[in-house]
C-alpha cells in the first residue's frame, strides 16, 4: 500500500521529531503499522476511508462492466448479444450496484470519512469503532447482493416495482433486497457518526460558519441518510415478506396495493438522489474556492441551500408517479414542490459561476472536473425541472429522456465531482502527485465520452424510445450507436485515472503538505497526515476560504456574507 | 416512411401539439441558461487564468440584489411553467364528455383491445381520426404502461383497478404503441400499433372484421348467465327486490352502510363484483357472493359497460330492457 522503502527501520523512532530529519519519512497513518490485521482492525478514519475506496472502486468497475454489456446489446435494434432475461438482469444489476454500492457510499464513505475529522480539526470521527463496523456491514450487504448476482441475477429493475418483484419474478429478489437492507445500516452508521462528529468535535474556534462547505453538505447528507434509509429498509422487508408469505401488501391478487410500494420506495429513493448529489455539491464548492483562490460567493446561501435541499427533498417523491393514476391534485402539489426544490440548486450554480469572477483560476486537473461538473449539472438540473412539468413528463416518463437526465446528474454530477475530489485530495491521501498531462487528458476524455453517451439519449427519449428495452424499432439505431461509441470513450476515460493513481503510489513525486497552495485545515498537516491528524490541535481564527491578506478580511468576519 | 435518423417524433393528436409547445419553450429556456453558464465559465477561466504561481483571487462579493434576482427569476420561470404544464396535464387526462370508450386489458406480454361495437384486437388498435377516444384499462398481472409517442400520451395500466386516459388523433397513419413500464422478460416485445383511419375507412374496417355483438350486449348476456338478474331485478309487480337497483346507478351518488357516500364509477362496480362485502349500500344486507375467479377481465369490462348502459344517460337504451327480462 505504501511507497515507504522497506529497508528503512528508522521509522520506529519513538516520537516523530518536530524538527524533522529530512532523510527519514515521518510517521503517518499509512506507515504507522503494517500487515493486513492493522488494516482490517483499524479504527483510523483515514484507513477506513481507504478500505471503503477499495470496496466502492470494485463495485464501480463491476457496475461499469454491466453498463458496457448493456450498451453493446443496444448497438443493434435486434436483441442479439444476450437474451432478454440476461439483458433485464444486466440493467437491474447495473442499477443496484451503482446506486446502492457505489453512488450512495462513494463520496461520504471515502472522501467524507477521510476529510470530516481533518477539516474540523479533530483526531478522528466521534465513533471510530462504529465507523469500522459500517465498512463490515457494507461488505456483508454487498456479499448478499453479489450472491444473487453470481447465482443468476435479479431482473426486477433497481426499483423493485410490485407486483412484478413480489409475485412474478423468478429471480433472486430476496437476497438482493436483503443485501440492500443490510447495506442501509452502514449508511445510517456513517450518517450518525458525521452528525455527532460535526456537532461535538469541532476544533476551538471552528464555528458553524467557519466550516468548509463540504462539511455543510456532509451534514445535510447525513440527515437524509439517518431519516430516509429506514424507510427503504422496511419497504424491502415488506417485499421479501410478501414474496414468501403472500401477505397482501402490494399484490392486488392478495388484496394489496401496488402503488403503495411506489410511494414507500420513492419516499426514500428520491431523497437518496440528494444523498448522491449533495456531497458532490460540497466537493464542488471546495474545488472552486481552492482553484480560484478566493472565497465562495454567498457562503451562507450555499450552506443553507444544502440544508433546504435535504428538507424539501423529502416532499417531492410523487413526481416519480405522475402517470401511475395517482390523484391529479396530488400530482399538481408534487409538481410545484419539485420546482421549488430546484431553486436552491440553481442558486448554487450561479454562486459557483460567480466565484470564478476575478479569481486566480488554475487549470489543474481537479478544476477541470469542477468546471465540467457545473456545465453537466446545469443540463441535468434543467432537464429535471422539465420533467417536473406535468404535461411534459407524461410524454417522456419512462423513456430514455429520463435515463439521460439522471445520468447527467449521477454521472455528470456525482462522478465528475467525486473524481475531481479524488484528484484534489489524492496528494493528501497518499502523499504523492500524479501526472498532470495524462490526468487532464483523462478529464477531457471523460467529458467528451460522457456527452456523446448521454446527449443522444435525450433525443431518443423525446422520440419515444422506452427505457429497459432489449430490442427497439430500427429508426432509433443511429442515436444508439452514437451512445455506445461515447460509452466506450467514457470507459477508457475511467480506466486511465485508475492506472496513474496506482502508479503514483510508488512512483509519483512527493506532494508536500500543500501542493495546491490551498487553505483549509487538511492542508495544514502533513501529507499523508499522521494517525492523530494534527500534532497540535489547531485553533481556528478565520473563515474557510481566506486567501487574501488576513487584516483586509477581518472586517468581513463580522458577519457579512 | 420513417427516416433512419428522426430527430423529432410524429405528432398525431390534439394533446401532442400542446406537449410539443411546452417542450419548445422549455428547450429554449434550457439552451439559453446552459449556454449562459457555459459562456461565463469559459470567459472567466480564460480572463482570470492564473498567471503567477503565488497569485490569489479577489474576494469580490455579489450585491444582494443579484442574489435575489438569480433566485427569483428561475423561481418565476418554474412557476409559470408549472401552471402551463398542469393545464396541459389536465387536458391530457380529462376525457371530454363526447369521448367514446374503448377497453384495454394488458397482460404479460400483449395488449387486448375491445371496441364499443364489440370488435376485438390484439396488439393493434384501429381508431377513427377526429374522434375523442377514452381508454379504460386494466392489467391481468403486473403493471404495464400504455404509451403512444405520437400522441405524447402515457398511462400506467394497473392490476386490480381501472385507469383511464384519452386522445383525439388528428392525422391518419400507423403509430407505435409501447409498453413503457418494465414488466418482465418480453417487455420490449410488448409493442404494437395504433392505426388512425379516416372515419369511413374505419367504418369499413369495423364491418369487415369479425362483426360481433356490442360490449353492452355481451354484458347483458353475461348478467343473465351469471344469474345477477335474480337479485338485481327491476321492480316488477309482485317481486320484492333483493339487491340495489342498478338502473340509474352509474355516475351517481351511492350512500353506504357506514355512512360514507361515493360516486359509482368503474372501480366501484368492479370492486362490488369481485369483493361485494367491501362497500355495502345503505339499507341492504350483504348477501351477494363474490365473483372473484369466475369472470375474466374482459367479462368484467362487459358487465361494467352493461351497468353503465343502465344509467340511462349514456345512450344504452336498446339493451337496458333486455337483461333481466329473460
Amino acid at each position: 500500500m505504501t511507497a515507504i522503502p522497506t529497508n528503512r527501520t528508522a521509522i520506529d523512532s519513538p516520537t516523530p521529531a518536530v524538527t524533522s530529519d529530512r532523510e527519514l519519512p515521518r510517521r503517518n497513518y499509512l506507515n504507522a503499522a503494517y500487515g493486513l490485521r492493522s488494516w482490517l482492525l483499524t479504527r483510523d478514519h483515514k484507513r477506513i476511508a481507504i478500505l471503503y475506496l477499495i470496496s466502492v472502486t470494485t463495485f464501480f468497475f463491476l457496475g461499469g462492466f454491466f453498463a458496457l454489456l448493456i450498451r453493446l446489446e443496444l448497438l443493434t435494434p435486434e436483441g442479439d448479444l444476450v437474451g432478454p432475461d440476461t439483458y433485464n438482469k444486466l440493467f437491474t444489476m447495473h442499477g443496484i450496484v451503482m446506486v446502492f454500492f457505489f453512488l450512495i457510499p462513494a463520496i461520504p464513505a471515502v472522501l467524507g470519512n477521510f476529510l470530516v475529522p481533518l477539516m474540523i480539526g479533530a483526531k478522528d470521527l466521534a465513533f471510530p469503532k462504529i465507523n469500522l463496523g459500517s465498512w463490515y456491514v457494507y461488505n456483508l450487504g454487498a456479499a448478499f447482493t453479489l450472491w444473487s448476482i453470481v447465482h443468476g441475477g435479479v431482473d426486477t429493475g433497481w426499483t423493485f416495482y410490485t407486483p412484478f418483484s413480489t409475485t412474478y419474478s423468478n429471480t433472486y429478489v430476496i437476497s438482493a433486497a436483503l443485501g440492500i437492507f443490510i447495506t442501509g445500516f452502514s449508511s445510517i452508521m456513517t450518517g450518525l457518526n458525521f452528525i455527532v462528529t460535526i456537532h461535538r468535535l469541532r476544533a476551538p474556534g471552528m464555528t458553524w460558519f467557519r466550516m468548509p462547505l463540504f462539511l455543510w453538505s456532509m451534514y445535510a447528507t447525513s440527515l437524509i441518510m439517518v431519516l430516509g434509509t429506514p424507510v427503504i429498509a422496511i419497504t424491502l422487508v415488506m417485499v421479501a415478506a410478501e414474496r414468501v408469505l403472500h401477505l397482501g401488501l402490494f399484490d392486488p391478487a392478495y388484496g394489496g396495493d401496488p402503488i403503495l410500494f411506489q410511494h414507500l420506495f420513492w419516499f426514500y429513493s428520491h431523497p437518496a438522489v440528494y444523498i448522491m448529489i449533495l456531497p458532490a455539491m460540497g466537493i464542488e464548492s471546495e474545488l472552486i474556492a481552492a482553484f480560484a483562490r478566493r472565497q465562495v460567493v454567498g457562503y451562507k446561501v450555499v450552506a443553507f441551500a444544502s440544508v433546504a435541499i435535504a428538507v424539501l427533498g423529502f416532499l417531492v417523491w410523487g413526481h416519480h408517479m405522475f402517470v401511475t393514476g395517482q390523484s391529479m391534485y396530488a400530482a399538481t402539489v408534487f409538481s410545484v414542490l419539485s420546482m421549488v426544490v430546484a431553486i436552491p440548486s440553481a442558486v448554487k450554480v450561479f454562486n459557483w459561476t460567480a466565484t470564478l469572477y476575478e479569481g486566480s483560476i488554475s487549470w489543474s486537473t481537479p478544476m477541470l472536473y469542477a468546471l465540467g461538473f457545473i456545465g453537466l449539472f446545469t443540463i441535468g438540473g434543467l432537464t429535471g425541472v422539465m420533467l417536473a412539468t406535468l404535461g411534459f413528463d407524461v410524454h417522456v416518463h419512462d423513456t430514455y429522456f429520463i435515463v439521460a437526465h439522471f445520468h447527467y446528474i449521477m454521472v455528470g454530477g456525482t462522478i465528475m465531482a467525486y473524481l475531481g475530489g479524488m484528484h484534489y485530495w489524492w496528494p493528501k491521501i497518499t502523499g504523492r502527485l500524479y501526472p498532470q498531462f495524462l490526468s487532464r487528458l483523462a478529464a477531457l476524455l471523460i467529458f467528451v465520452g460522457f456527452n456523446l453517451t448521454f446527449f443522444p439519449q435525450f433525443i431518443l427519449g423525446y422520440l419515444g424510445m422506452p427505457r429497459r428495452y432489449w430490442s427497439y424499432p430500427p429508426e432509433f439505431q443511429v442515436l444508439n450507436v452514437l451512445s455506445t461509441a461515447g460509452a466506450s470513450i467514457l470507459g477508457v476515460g475511467y480506466v486511465i485515472p485508475m492506472c496513474y493513481f496506482l502508479w503514483s503510489m510508488r512512483y509519483g513525486k512527493k506532494a508536500g503538505a500543500n501542493p495546491w497552495g490551498a487553505v483549509g485545515l487538511e492542508w495544514e498537516t502533513e501529507s499523508p497526515p499522521p494517525t492523530a491528524n494534527f500534532d497540535v490541535t489547531p485553533v481556528v481564527t478565520h473563515g474557510p476560504y481566506e486567501y487574501g491578506p488576513r487584516p483586509a478580511l477581518a472586517a468581513k468576519e463580522a458577519g457579512v456574507v | 416512411m420513417r427516416s433512419d435518423l428522426p430527430l423529432f417524433p410524429d405528432a398525431a393528436s390534439t394533446g401532442a401539439h400542446q406537449v410539443d409547445a411546452l417542450f419548445y419553450i422549455w428547450g429554449v429556456v434550457s439552451i439559453f441558461f446552459s449556454l449562459l453558464i457555459a459562456a461565463l465559465i469559459v470567459y472567466f477561466m480564460t480572463r482570470y487564468r492564473r498567471r503567477r504561481e503565488e497569485e490569489i483571487g479577489k474576494d469580490t462579493t455579489v450585491p444582494l440584489m443579484l442574489e435575489i434576482v438569480w433566485s427569483a427569476v428561475p423561481l418565476a420561470i418554474c412557476l409559470a411553467m408549472f401552471v402551463w404544464g398542469a393545464r396541459v396535464f389536465f387536458y391530457v387526462y380529462r376525457p371530454p364528455a363526447d369521448a367514446i370508450e374503448y377497453f384495454a386489458v394488458a397482460k404479460q406480454w400483449m395488449w387486448k383491445f375491445q371496441h364499443p361495437e364489440g370488435n376485438r384486437e390484439i396488439d393493434q388498435l384501429h381508431v377513427p381520426v377526429g374522434q375523442a377516444i377514452k381508454m379504460t384499462m386494466t392489467s391481468e398481472d403486473v403493471i404495464h404502461s400504455f404509451y403512444v409517442p405520437a400522441f405524447r400520451m402515457k398511462q400506467d395500466v394497473l392490476p386490480g383497478r381501472y385507469t383511464t386516459t384519452w386522445f383525439k388523433a388528428d392525422k391518419p397513419g400507423t403509430y407505435h404503441l409501447f409498453c413503457a413500464e418494465y414488466c418482465g422478460t418480453e417487455h420490449s416485445r410488448m409493442i404494437g400499433s395504433i392505426v388512425v383511419m379516416e372515419p369511413n375507412a374505419y367504418e369499413a374496417w369495423l364491418a369487415g372484421s369479425q362483426p360481433g355483438q356490442s360490449t353492452v350486449a355481451s354484458g347483458a348476456q353475461l348478467f343473465s348467465t351469471l344469474a345477477c338478474d335474480t337479485c338485481h331485478r327491476p321492480n316488477v309487480a309482485g317481486l320484492v327486490p333483493r339487491a340495489p337497483r342498478l338502473e340509474g346507478l352509474f355516475g351517481h351518488q351511492v350512500k353506504l352502510a357506514d355512512g360514507r357516500t361515493l360516486v359509482a364509477d368503474e372501480n366501484y362496480i368492479r370492486e362490488s363484483i369481485l369483493n361485494p362485502g367491501a362497500k355495502i349500500t345503505a339499507g341492504w344486507t350483504p348477501i351477494m357472493p363474490t365473483f372473484q375467479g369466475q369472470v375474466t377481465e374482459e367479462q368484467l369490462v362487459q358487465l361494467i359497460a352493461y351497468v353503465k348502459s343502465l344509467a340511462g344517460d349514456t345512450g344504452g337504451t336498446a339493451t337496458s330492457s333486455e337483461g333481466p327480462s329473460k
